[in-house]
């Protein structure tokens, strides 16, 4: 365990439309300060919720999230969320060109800064000059990664990146956030996805009903798990199989 | 006056209506009812406003009692907003300091300036174009902004996770409505006077006014209901904004309704 995590729950709860089924309800965890830390659970578990309250595009009704040791609820908001960059799970390009979209981020960025990061998401500088509206799905989503890294974060946030991607666009986004994370980026991924989570790892937090259900290394996953959670990962040895001979 | 048609004219006028009757119920349009109820409720309508006016401009009459109209036709317009764009947050305190201010910069200018006496003649009138004018643009861009921000939620807030304030995040938003509401108004302007007779000098004209006297007239009008549009669209298109974030740059979550 790092002696410095990057973002620290404590007895976190969010609230959701019913006072009765809070989103979040006393998630306590820590998130390590390197490699991908892989955020999974059935759907309506609070993932994105999770996600949502690193960068504060919620809050949380009870408890402490700390960044850096850093309660986040102290620090100036619109500066913590350059630091905690987001991808969302839909691609949201803005109207314009690719470098519009990267200015919008970072306001004046010189052409050879913003194709430096273009080159690190794998998109040639032509892309500068292109409606970022008219690209394919992956690449949107790549644009929008740009986009955020355009912001100089310490950390991505990715919530689901590629459920609005083909195969070979998601196989490229992971292989993207991985050299990422060896670069010394640590990203917090939100995925329902087990051969996903499998694929790309460092770390997994299983999300179940709002709450923690389980916190481990991807290739001891299953064996440490209780009962209830690996029913859930059951599907996940069964898709890996499917999935990756 | 020579523009004086009387009662027994308005009576002969009404033979119009006859003949808009009588259409219909050859082409069984079917419209022949409401066509009578529109026509009566509009005479009924304005021989009120007649009566009332009749009263607020009678010499000597304190010019209080225009003002008291005045402050009725901006509480009147906000209503009409409100019902207009009721899911809309907070629309009605917005459309009512939208038309106040509206009504307070551009009579500010044209009776603070003397380019009009302070007059029951100058001030009902004026008043009557400006927030008359300014409603449908009020209402189209309170609409709009409200829901460019309800079905672009994705982006803005791609643009809040960027570390934009609330304001900016929402402004390409604001601005592309507030531009939509305008610009049918600067449309008219450009084409006033080719196209069409604008009614307040047409009115001038039919009253017996010299042309020349009725083009100035209706230049300033024109001027005016330019600013009140601009002056109230941007008030309800910011303020509408406004109230769809919380003041730590967080998108309140809007419920679209079941229609």
């Amino acid at each position: 365990m790092d002696p410095r995590p990057l973002f620290e729950f404590e007895a976190v709860r969010v609230d959701g439309r019913t006072a009765a089924a809070p989103r979040l309800d006393a998630v306590s965890l820590t998130v390590p300060a390197h490699g991908i830390t892989v955020v999974v659970g059935p759907s309506g578990a609070g993932k994105s919720t999770l996600l949502r309250v690193c960068n504060r595009l919620d809050v949380p009704d009870a408890g402490t999230v700390r960044l850096d040791g850093q309660d986040t609820a102290t620090l100036d908001v619109l500066a913590l969320r350059r630091r905690v960059g987001m991808v969302f799970q839909q691609p949201t390009p803005f109207p314009g060109t690719v470098r519009d979209n990267l200015q919008v981020a970072q306001p004046g960025l010189p052409d050879a800064e913003a194709a430096e990061i273009l080159a690190r998401c794998l998109l040639d500088p032509a892309f500068l000059d292109r409606p970022a509206t008219e690209l394919s799905g992956g690449e949107q989503q790549r644009v929008c990664l740009a986009r955020t890294l355009a912001t100089k974060p310490d950390v991505l946030l990715m919530d689901e990146p590629t459920s609005a991607l083909d195969q070979p666009a998601t196989l490229g986004l992971e292989r993207l956030a991985r050299r990422l994370a060896d670069d010394d980026i640590p990203i917090l991924w939100v995925s329902h996805d087990l051969a996903q989570m499998a694929r790309i790892a460092d770390h997994v937090i299983v999300l179940i009903g709002g709450r923690v259900a389980h916190v481990g290394e991807p290739a001891t996953l299953t064996s440490t798990a209780p009962p209830a959670v690996r029913d859930f990962l059951g599907g996940a040895a069964t898709a890996e199989e499917r999935g990756e001979p | 006056m020579n523009s004086d048609i009387g009662w027994s004219g308005l009576g002969i006028s009404a033979a119009l209506v006859a003949i808009a009757l009588g259409i219909s119920a050859w082409q069984r349009l079917g419209v022949e009812r409401t066509l009578l109820w529109s026509s009566l409720r509009a005479a009924v309508q304005l021989v009120l406003v007649g009566v009332a006016l009749h009263f607020i401009l009678a010499p000597n009459r304190s010019l209080g009692w225009s003002w008291l109209w005045v402050g009725g036709m901006v509480v009147f317009a906000s209503l009409t907003v409100w019902l207009r764009a009721r899911d809309v947050p907070g629309v009605l305190p917005l459309a009512l300091v939208a038309f106040s201010a509206s009504l307070a910069v551009t009579l500010g200018v044209l009776l603070g300036l003397q380019v009009f006496p302070i007059d029951a003649r100058t001030v009902v009138p004026l008043s009557g174009l400006i927030v008359g004018n300014s409603l449908a643009a009020t209402v189209l861009v309170g609409r709009r902004v409200y829901e460019e921000l309800r079905d672009k939620r994705p982006e803005v807030e791609a643009r809040l996770a960027l570390g934009q304030s609330a304001h900016d995040a929402a402004q390409p938003y604001v601005r592309s409505s507030i531009r939509s509401a305008l610009i049918p108004q600067i449309e008219t302007t450009k084409a006033v006077g080719i196209i069409f007779l604008p009614g307040a000098m047409t009115g001038l004209i039919l009253a017996g006014a010299d042309p020349l006297d009725a083009v100035r007239v209706q230049i300033a009008v024109m001027y005016v209901v330019l600013a009140s549009v601009a002056t109230t669209t941007s008030i309800v298109g910011l303020g509408v904004a406004r109230r769809l974030f919380t003041s730590d740059h967080r998108a309140v979550q809007l419920t679209r309704k079941a229609d």
